[in-house]
């Protein structure tokens, strides 16, 4: 069987064998996420409020050097620069497990991610040799230095110059919000030459002449990440600095993106399960009424909720790293070189890494909101850990690309798929066209498990083709413009991409384990699909009645209906059982 | 210096706790593993203190079946050198310890460390039974352990004070709290715990001197009444007659 393309799931059906679920982690795996939660446990957590404070900046550089030592900066980091040359997925589950270390989560992950990547992937083997094995280490430190008061989102809009002088370049430019500014020994920093139209990057040595950085910016969240303007006045640098060719920093910029995005999914998972466990330990322990708060239905809505969710989130996250995974392996075993194939092969699934930065970033804000709320008057203070979640959380729709950004990417990115030819999206969305045309389907029953949830699966996936394939054919290139259209289909999009994953994995799990003991999951499973349904519908409708007319649109809307027609479910019951675990293992065990 | 270290496994502190078979095994589905922390977090780590200042080597065992393997591959991780399991379910004390005597006999360690309890059963009993069985000086709950040639120096708490024993090796020694700290496994140190030899040894002995009759847990909590402070006749009748406890 050949390996899913990115974006393909639209239009393939998946077995529950083809996926990697969690639960198939193998030992050491899980002892490598256990020495990093045992890190952030035993270091990091009894600092937080210290780090926030910002009082001592030396903290936050003092534990990233003792992730260092411990390795945890260097898992992805091939041996021959001094590190463990772990696999994609191992570095995901990494992310995870250090994912729920608040504004020590931002630090360690801008610094293994954004302020190392660059230079593993672009730099020359001499720029390789002299930073890798440093900052894998952690005796350097490394930041991004990107936005600009004037280019966020439209990072290619930025001003900051560099200028060959004789064997060095002159830089000159403002950046701000940069992660790890206060404490980084070395900046990439993207900037244009002369008057080129797109950037290009550089790596600069902190102690530079005429490098200066603001003040601490005070935020609303990761207080005590750091976060700086940086300056460049005359700067000058060696000219091999100069980090891969000229104008290729912005397209640099977007593939370090690319795995940001997915590392981030990551991230905002292991966080998600921190917080259903606080929450679920505080409406256990809450008593009202003389009974814990956990016995009554509201909480318990939230509770199951809560879990279902995060559960979906760790069933697509994984889901997509296990393809990433395969995907490099494959282009390294053709003889790619390990970071190009990396790269690459994140590159192919972009749209579904952006998907899952949006999803991640969202269940976790639904989770912490929800995990204040359970916590009522004590989840407002300032003392608790939850009220920290969620001021923390806020930042992941915003960086990284914000989620609006990110929708747009995941459409644009599918169709562009599809018009180089590498999705034939048009002949699905042409078959789905003559299905609207004849009498519904009502299918004969053959009572497998998940049976009509998969109905459904396949109903969400052609309703995106649907509205998707008619939009682009009215609007044409307006579509791109159409922004409202595009964040509907993106939802779509997720919702088909994370329901299929959910109800896969637990299909799997029970093909292996057997059915006995599997309600909670079935449970998530089937709820999960079932809500689905009732968004893409909203999803459907909203994009089709802003652009389509007549009896095309009467068509249309009554395929988005039929698309997401669902049965009768007692979500009540279905999330007082998945609730109930939660409450008897007082944790997220799930 | 050859240092052995008695490794056990112990459900997770936060597993829920319960019975099978009519309330005489313990039921271990879905409970999560974890190293002995008394065997993890002081022996072995003080075990590898030890060998980093003298040189030698230290090995782990076990006595248990193939589902032990993970949590001796983490002690691998955190720095033993080498693994013996011997091949058989540990059913009580005295089993455990013969077993381990026998491994002991037919090898030679001068220092044998075990966790003061297991945190399961917290029997506190397989360090001295190895110790009589082999027939060398014991000491039990060390809080600190230094060795100096042939000679182990053990410091334990004793009420209001502390205690300081001086024992000639090979001795056999239980490991409480404070003679070393957790150390995380590093990712070196998982990736070497892949190649290090855990050999599996064929179980010797069938003896048994306990059988586990029941388990019962302890009663669940009881609903909370309140007292007005004014009303002591009441409270004072409630802890006489209720509570039984006055």
């Amino acid at each position: 069987m050949t390996a899913i393309k990115g974006g393909e799931f639209l239009i393939r059906q998946t077995k529950p064998e083809e996926i990697f679920i969690p639960e198939e982690w193998s030992e050491e795996e899980k002892m490598i996420a256990q020495t990093c939660r045992e890190f952030i446990a035993q270091e990091v957590f009894p600092m937080v409020d210290k780090i926030d404070s910002m009082e001592d900046p030396s903290i936050m550089p003092t534990l990233l050097k003792k992730a260092g030592e411990l390795g945890i900066l260097s898992i992805s980091i091939p041996t021959e620069y001094g590190g463990m040359g772990m696999d994609f997925k191992t570095s995901m589950l990494a992310a995870e497990a250090v994912g729920g270390g608040h504004s020590f989560s931002v630090a360690i992950s801008a610094h293994s991610g954004i302020g190392t990547l660059p230079i593993l992937y672009y730099g020359s083997e001499e720029q390789k040799q002299k930073y890798i094995p440093k900052l894998a280490s952690g005796e350097w430190l490394g930041c991004y230095c990107l936005t600009e008061p004037s280019a966020g989102s439209d990072a290619n809009s930025g001003k900051t110059k560099a200028v060959l002088e004789g064997d060095q370049w002159n830089l000159n430019g403002q950046k701000m919000w940069i992660t790890n500014g206060g404490f980084a020994d070395v900046f990439t920093v993207f900037a244009k030459i002369d008057n080129d139209e797109t950037l290009s990057s550089f790596i600069v040595d902190k102690g530079s002449d005429g490098l200066t950085l603001n003040p601490e910016e005070k935020k609303m969240g990761i207080k005590g990440s750091s976060t700086r303007q940086v300056f460049f006045n005359d700067v000058k640098i060696p000219k091999n600095n100069q980090l891969s060719d000229r104008e290729n920093g912005f397209k640099i910029a977007l593939n370090i993106l690319n795995v940001g995005r997915i590392k981030l999914a990551a991230a905002t998972l292991g966080a998600s399960k921190d917080v259903v466990t606080l929450s679920v330990n505080y409406a256990n322990e809450r008593q009202q009424f003389g009974r814990p708060i956990s016995k009554y239905g509201a909480i318990r809505y939230k509770l199951g909720e809560m879990a279902m969710r995060t559960y979906a989130l760790e069933s697509a996250v994984y889901r997509i790293s296990q393809n990433i995974q395969d995907r490099i392996e494959g282009l390294a075993s053709e003889g790619m070189e390990k970071g190009k194939a990396t790269l690459k092969g994140i590159e192919e699934y972009a749209a579904e890494c952006a998907m899952m930065k949006v999803y991640g970033s969202e269940v976790l804000d639904y989770v912490t909101d929800e995990g204040v709320q359970i916590h009522g008057g004590m989840g407002y203070s300032a003392e608790t850990i939850v009220e920290k979640a969620y001021r923390d959380s806020r930042i992941n729709r915003i960086f990284e690309g914000t989620n609006e950004i990110n929708r747009m990417l995941t459409v644009d990115m599918i169709l562009k798929k599809a018009m180089k030819g590498e999705l034939d999206l048009m002949a699905a969305a042409k078959s789905i066209q003559d299905e609207l045309l004849s009498i519904p389907d009502f299918g004969d029953s053959d009572g497998g498990l998940f049976e009509e949830e998969y109905k459904l699966i396949e109903g969400f996936k052609k309703a995106v083709l649907m509205v998707a394939g008619s939009a682009a054919q009215k609007l044409m290139m307006e579509l791109s413009k159409e922004q409202e259209i595009l964040m509907n289909i993106a939802d779509m999009a997720i919702d088909a991409y994370v329901a299929e994953s959910i109800a896969l994995r637990v299909h799997k799990r029970i093909n292996t384990m057997g059915e006995s003991g599997q309600e909670v999951y079935k449970a998530m499973a089937e709820l999960f699909v079932h809500d689905a349904a009732e968004r893409v519908h909203h999803n459907a409708k909203d994009a089709l009645m802003s652009f389509g007319e007549g009896d095309e649109l009467r068509m249309m809307l009554m395929g988005a209906k039929r698309f997401t027609k669902t049965g009768t479910k007692n979500v009540k019951v279905l999330r007082r059982t998945i609730a109930q675990k939660l409450i008897d293992d007082n944790a997220y065990k799930i | 210096m050859n240092i052995l270290v008695c490794i056990s496994k112990a459900p997770d502190t936060t597993s829920k706790i319960t019975f099978k078979d009519g309330d005489t095994k313990f039921n271990e589905d879905g409970v999560q593993f974890i190293v002995n922390p008394y065997d993890e977090w002081y022996a072995l780590v003080r075990a590898l203190e030890l060998k980093e200042a003298n040189g030698g080597k230290v090995t782990i065992i076990s006595v248990g079946t193939a589902d032990y393997e993970p949590i001796m591959r983490k002690a691998l991780a955190i720095g033993a050198d080498e693994a013996f399991r011997v091949d058989s379910e540990a059913s009580d004390a005295y089993q455990v310890a013969a077993e381990i005597a026998n491994y002991i006999s037919s090898n030679s360690f001068d220092l044998v460390l075990t966790g003061k309890e297991t945190i399961n059963y917290n029997g506190s009993q397989v360090g001295g039974m190895i110790a009589a069985i082999i027939d060398s000086p014991y000491a039990s709950h060390a809080t600190k352990l230094e060795v100096n040639g042939s000679t182990a120096m053990v410091e334990r708490d004793k009420q209001g004070g502390v205690e300081v024993l001086e024992l000639t090796l090979p001795a056999v020694i239980s490991a409480a709290k404070g003679m070393a700290e957790q150390r995380i496994p590093n990712m070196r140190g998982i990736m070497a715990a892949r190649s290090k030899p855990l050999t599996v040894v064929p179980a010797s002995v069938t003896e048994t001197l306990t059988e586990t009759i029941k388990f019962s847990l302890p009663p669940a909590k009881g609903d909370v009444k309140l007292v007005d402070p004014e009303n002591m006749t009441e409270l004072i009748n409630l802890l006489h007659n209720e509570a039984k406890a006055i």
